[in-house]
C-alpha cells in the first residue's frame, strides 16, 4: 500500500499553527450563508470597493491606457480620457521596460521608486534614497519579506501589539519565530505604554528570547489609534536602547479622522530626533494602494523603505526579492500615481479631489456614526476610531453567555458574533482574532459599509445586543472575569 | 557566484554608459538574451487581452457610445460577462483568497477543453504568478532539512531556491543531454534510493514541461511512467506547465500530467497532483502582470483547508492577473470577431519563435566545440561548451566558473547577456549558458554573427 505522501499529519507544522481570523471561521459561516441567500454585509476585512466604494476615476483611466497603449495612437482617445491622463500613461510606460507586460527590476521600476522617494521627502522634509526602497505585491508580501529575513529560529521574538493585525502573527507562526506580545492600553484609547514594552521584553528575554523587532501599526488595526509624536520619539529611544529593529506599519496613513494626532511618520521623528538616534536605529516601513481614500486592494501594490540597514543585509533581502522576478507592474504605477496624484491646476484635478475629500469625509462621519451607535448599546464601550478604517467595540459578556459559548465549543467572542451574523448578517471578526486581554473580548467591524446604510446597520446590531443581553443577562447583572 | 552577480548588475551598467559614452564599448547596446521577458524585447502583447483588461479597468468606459469606436465588439462582451461575475464589479477589492469563483469557473472550462477531462473550480488557486503558487507548495511539503524534493538538473533555479529558502533538500535527478534532455525513470530511481539511504524523506517530485533550460518537451510514454513512479514511491508531482502554449516541433505535443493521469485511470483520489500555469510565456507573455494559477488535485480536504489558509494570509492575488489568466485558458473562438485577428497575432509570435529556436540552435551547432540540443519547447537555448582548458584555467585564476568566465567575456565583447549554466545545475565538468530566443527576429542574424565572431575568438585565445 504506497503511503500518502500529502497527509494532514505530514504537512509543515508551521504551517498548521498558522491562523488567521480575518479569512476565518466566521468569513466562512458568512460565505456558506450568503450562498444560500442571506444578505450579507461583509466587514471582515478592510475591503472599501467591495462595499460600494468607487475607484478614483484618474487613476484608473490612466491605467487603462496603459494597458491598452494602441489606444494612444487612436485619433478619438480625446474623446475617451483627458489629455493628462493620456500624458500620464505616456510617461509611465516610458518608465517601464516594456509596457505592463514585461518584469521590471525585482525591486520595482527606478522610476517609480524615485517618484515615492520624492513623496517621501515632501512628506517627512529629509531626503529618500530610492534604491532603498523596494515595491511589493501589497505591503503583506514586504512584511513577510522581513519578518523572513529576521526570524531564525523559534528563539527569535517579535514584539507585537495585542490586539494586532494578524498578519504579523501569521508570518510570525509560519517562519518559525515567537510572538512577543505588548498590551495595547484600551482605557488609554490604546495608547501605547512603554513600561509595558519593558515588561514584555524582560519576560521574553527571560524565557530565553532574542527579540529582534518590534511592530507598530500607525493608525493601529484594529484599533484605530494615531500615534502621537511623543510616543513615538519614546518608541525609537526603547528600540535603540533594546537594539531592535522597528517594523512600522504605515499603510492607515492617509486615514485620520481628528486632529489632535496627524499622521507622522516613523522616520520623520527618528531623523528629528538627530544623532546618534538618527543614524542607529533600523527602521523598516510600509505602504500601500489598498487603504487610504483610495482602497485598491485588488491591485496588490505596496512598498517599504529600509532606514538604517546595512548594505550586507539589503543585498540578502534584494536576493529574496529576486527570486519573485518583480511585483505586478500595474500596481506599480497605482504607487505611483498615489504618491503623485493630480494637482492644482491639472485638468483632472477637480474632479480627483472632489472624489477623494468625498471619501475621505464621509469616512470620518461613519468612523462617528459607529463609535457612537456601539456606545449606546447595552454592555459594549468603544474608543472612537481615530484612524484606519475599522470599529473594535468591547462587548461585556455575562456569565451566562460564555457558558453558553463554552457549551458550544466556542470562544465567548466566536460565539457572539456568529449569533449576530446569524440575526443580521454582519459579518464582523471576532476579537480572539486579533489578540486581547484574558476574559476581555471584542469583534472588529469595518467602516466601509455605504453611509446610507450606516444608521440601518447600528439598529440591527443594537437590536441584536440589546435582546442577546436580555437573554444572557440575569438579575446579577455581568461581570468581567 | 560573484560572476552570475556580476552578470545581474553589469548590463545595466553597460547599457547606461552605452548611452552616455558612445564609443566606450566594442558594442552600442546590450542584448538581453538572460530572462524569459519576451515583452522586454519587442514582443507585443495580444491585442484582445489588452482590450479586455482595460475595460475591466476602467468600467465606466462601457457606459460610453464612444467606445465601441476604440474596442472591439467581442473585448466588450468579455468585458461586461467578466465584471458579472466579479462581486459588485469592483476590481479594486480584495477577492475570494483562491480567486474570483466566476473566473476560476472559466479556467475550468479551459482546462476541461484542453485536456478532455474535467477541473473542478475549486481545484484552483489563482496566484501573482506562477511563482508564489510553487512556494506554497514549498512551503506545505517541507518540514526541515531532511525533507527532500526531486528536482531535475539543469532546472529553472526557482526550485533549488524556494526548497532552500523553506529549509528543505535539493535531490538533484539529471537529464539526459545526449538523448535530448531525456528524463530516465532508472536516473529517477536511482536518485531516489541515494536520498532515502542518507535519510532523506523524498516528499515531491519536480518536472517542467516544457523544460526549462532544456526545452524538452516529454513523449506520452515517459509522461505515463512518471506518473506511475510518483504512485509507487508515494511522492507529490509537482508539474510546471508554464511553458505548455511554446512548442516548436510537429512530432510533440503538450498534454498536461492530469491529462495523462486521468487517461491512465487515476482518479481525483489516487495521485496528488499539483499543476501551474502562468500568464508570463506562451504567446502572451505578460510577465509583469503577474497571473497565474495551480490547480491542486488528490489532496485531501484538511490539507486543501491549509491551502487555503496560507493562501488567505495574503488575502488574494491582483485581479487584473486573475483576469488575464482566464482569458488566456479562453481565447477567441472561430467565429468571434476578434478571432481571426488573435489567431494572426499568436501565429505570428510562435511561428517567429520558432524560426528564432531553430536558427540559433544551427548557430550554436556550427561554433567549435559547442553543442546544443533543439528547443522543442520553452524559449530557451542550452549550448554545451567544451572549453579549451587554458580558459578553464583562466576561469579558475579569476575565481569564476568557466561558463560564467566565458558569459562575461561575452558580455565584455559583444553587450550579449546569457546566464552560465552553472546557475541551472549541469553534470560536473561540463559547461553551458542559456540564451533566449526572444530577440526580436530581424536582431538574429546580427546576434548570430556577433556570437560566431567572439566564439572563433575566444577559442582561438585560448587554444592549447
Amino acid at each position: 500500500m504506497s503511503p500518502k505522501p500529502l497527509d494532514y499529519e505530514s504537512l509543515n507544522e508551521n504551517v498548521k499553527k498558522v491562523q488567521y481570523a480575518v479569512r476565518g471561521e466566521l468569513y466562512l459561516r458568512a460565505s456558506e450563508l450568503q450562498k444560500e441567500g442571506k444578505k450579507i454585509i461583509f466587514t471582515n476585512v478592510g475591503n472599501p470597493h467591495a462595499l460600494g466604494q468607487k475607484p478614483l476615476t484618474f487613476p484608473r483611466q490612466v491605467i487603462a491606457l496603459c494597458q491598452a497603449p494602441f489606444l494612444l495612437d487612436d485619433p478619438n482617445v480625446g474623446l475617451l480620457f483627458p489629455a493628462d491622463a493620456i500624458a500620464r500613461a505616456k510617461h509611465y510606460l516610458s518608465l517601464t521596460s516594456g509596457g505592463l507586460g514585461a518584469y521590471s527590476d525585482s525591486r520595482g521600476l527606478p522610476g517609480i521608486r524615485k517618484e515615492i522617494a520624492e513623496f517621501i521627502e515632501r512628506r517627512d522634509g529629509y531626503p529618500s534614497d530610492p534604491e532603498l526602497i523596494y515595491l511589493t505585491d501589497g505591503a503583506s508580501k514586504g512584511v513577510m519579506q522581513m519578518l523572513n529575513a529576521l526570524i531564525r529560529n523559534e528563539k527569535d521574538g517579535i514584539l507585537v501589539p495585542v490586539p494586532q493585525y494578524p498578519l504579523y502573527s501569521a508570518a510570525i507562526s509560519l517562519y518559525g519565530g515567537s510572538l512577543v506580545p505588548y498590551y495595547l492600553e484600551e482605557e488609554a484609547n490604546w495608547g501605547l505604554d512603554i513600561n509595558q514594552l519593558r515588561q514584555s521584553i524582560s519576560a521574553a528575554r527571560m524565557k530565553g528570547l532574542t527579540v529582534r523587532a518590534m511592530v507598530i501599526i500607525n493608525p493601529g488595526n484594529p484599533t484605530g489609534q494615531c500615534l502621537s509624536e511623543a510616543n513615538i520619539k519614546e518608541l525609537l529611544i526603547f528600540c535603540y536602547q533594546e537594539n531592535l529593529v522597528l517594523l512600522a506599519d504605515e499603510v492607515y496613513q492617509q486615514n485620520i479622522y481628528q486632529n489632535e494626532r496627524p499622521f507622522i511618520s516613523s522616520r520623520k521623528v527618528l531623523f528629528d530626533m538627530g544623532l546618534p538616534i538618527s543614524k542607529e536605529v533600523q527602521l523598516v516601513s510600509f505602504h500601500t494602494v489598498s487603504k487610504g481614500y483610495w482602497g485598491e486592494c485588488g491591485q496588490r501594490g505596496g512598498y517599504f523603505e529600509m532606514t538604517n540597514l546595512p548594505a550586507k543585509s539589503v543585498d540578502e533581502i534584494y536576493k529574496v526579492a529576486s527570486i519573485s522576478l518583480s511585483p505586478n507592474v500595474p500596481g506599480q504605477i497605482f504607487l505611483g500615481l498615489m504618491v503623485n496624484p493630480p494637482k492644482p491646476g491639472d485638468i483632472s484635478y477637480l474632479k480627483y479631489a472632489t472624489e477623494s475629500k468625498a471619501i475621505l469625509e464621509s469616512l470620518k462621519r461613519r468612523a462617528h456614526i459607529m463609535t457612537d451607535g456601539f456606545n449606546s448599546c447595552r454592555n459594549v464601550v468603544c474608543n472612537f476610531t481615530e484612524g484606519a478604517m475599522y470599529s473594535f467595540p468591547q462587548i461585556r459578556l455575562p456569565p451566562r453567555a460564555i457558558e453558553a459559548a463554552k457549551s458550544a465549543g466556542k470562544a465567548p467572542d466566536v460565539f457572539y458574533c456568529l449569533k449576530l451574523l446569524e440575526a443580521t448578517g454582519i459579518s464582523t471578526v471576532p476579537g480572539s482574532g486579533f489578540g486581547q486581554k484574558e476574559g476581555v473580548f471584542h469583534l472588529r467591524t469595518t467602516i466601509l459599509p455605504a453611509e446610507e446604510d450606516m444608521p440601518a446597520i447600528m439598529d440591527s446590531f443594537k437590536k441584536f445586543n440589546d435582546e442577546f443581553m436580555e437573554q444572557y443577562e440575569d438579575y446579577r447583572g455581568y461581570s468581567r472575569m | 557566484m560573484l560572476s552570475a552577480v556580476r552578470l545581474l548588475v553589469m548590463p545595466s551598467a553597460y547599457s547606461r554608459s552605452c548611452k552616455t559614452k558612445p564609443g566606450s564599448h566594442p558594442f552600442d547596446e546590450i542584448l538581453y538574451c538572460n530572462i524569459g521577458n519576451p515583452q522586454s524585447l519587442g514582443q507585443l502583447p495580444i491585442t484582445f487581452f489588452r482590450e479586455v483588461l482595460a475595460l475591466c479597468d476602467h468600467p465606466p468606459l462601457l457606459d460610453k457610445s464612444e467606445t465601441h469606436a476604440l474596442f472591439s465588439a467581442d473585448a466588450i462582451a468579455r468585458a461586461c460577462k467578466i465584471l458579472d461575475v466579479i462581486p459588485g464589479r469592483a476590481t479594486g477589492a480584495y477577492s475570494h483568497s483562491q480567486g474570483i469563483k466566476g473566473l476560476r469557473d472559466a479556467i475550468a472550462a479551459g482546462i476541461a477543453a484542453r485536456d478532455g477531462f474535467p477541473a473542478n473550480p475549486d481545484d484552483i488557486f489563482l496566484t501573482d504568478g506562477a511563482s508564489p503558487a510553487v512556494h506554497m507548495m514549498m512551503q506545505l511539503l517541507i518540514r526541515n532539512e531532511k525533507d527532500g524534493i526531486l528536482c531535475p538538473i539543469p532546472q529553472y533555479p526557482l526550485y533549488s531556491a524556494s526548497i532552500a529558502l523553506h529549509g528543505g533538500s535539493v535531490v538533484p535527478y539529471y537529464l539526459d543531454e545526449s538523448t535530448g534532455w531525456g528524463l530516465e525513470i532508472s536516473e529517477l530511481k536511482k536518485q531516489l534510493e541515494d536520498a532515502r539511504s542518507k535519510g532523506i524523506t523524498v516528499r515531491a517530485l519536480v518536472v517542467i514541461n516544457p523544460g526549462n533550460p532544456t526545452g524538452q518537451v516529454l513523449g506520452e510514454e515517459n509522461q505515463k511512467e512518471i506518473v506511475n513512479f510518483c504512485k509507487n514511491e508515494g511522492l507529490v508531482l509537482l508539474a510546471d506547465e508554464v511553458y505548455q502554449e511554446n512548442i516548436y516541433v510537429n512530432d510533440k505535443k503538450f498534454n498536461s500530467f492530469k491529462k495523462i493521469a486521468r487517461s491512465m485511470g487515476y482518479g481525483d483520489d489516487d495521485l496528488p497532483l499539483v499543476s501551474f500555469q502562468s500568464v508570463s510565456k506562451g504567446y502572451y507573455g505578460e510577465c509583469g502582470k503577474r497571473g497565474g494559477y495551480m490547480e491542486v488535485t488528490g489532496f485531501g480536504p484538511e490539507v486543501r483547508e491549509q491551502i487555503y489558509k496560507v493562501a488567505s494570509v495574503n488575502l488574494c492575488s491582483n485581479i487584473s492577473g486573475q483576469i488575464l489568466a482566464s482569458l488566456i485558458m479562453n481565447p477567441p473562438k472561430v467565429g468571434d470577431e476578434s478571432y481571426e485577428s488573435y489567431a494572426a497575432e499568436r501565429n505570428g509570435i510562435l511561428s517567429s519563435l520558432a524560426r528564432r529556436a531553430k536558427a540559433l540552435e544551427n548557430a550554436f551547432n556550427s561554433f567549435e566545440g559547442v553543442t546544443c540540443n533543439k528547443a522543442e519547447g520553452a524559449m530557451y537555448l542550452f549550448p554545451r561548451l567544451r572549453l579549451p582548458r587554458k580558459a578553464i584555467q583562466a576561469a579558475k585564476a579569476v575565481n569564476a566558473a568557466p561558463d560564467a568566465f566565458y558569459a562575461g567575456r561575452l558580455l565584455d565583447t559583444t553587450g550579449i547577456v546569457v546566464v552560465p549554466g552553472s546557475g541551472f545545475g549541469q553534470v560536473p565538468g561540463t559547461w553551458h549558458v542559456r540564451c533566449t530566443i526572444l530577440p526580436q527576429e530581424d536582431k538574429i542574424p546580427a546576434i548570430i554573427s556577433r556570437l560566431k565572431a567572439f566564439h572563433e575568438a575566444f577559442m582561438e585565445e585560448f587554444r592549447d
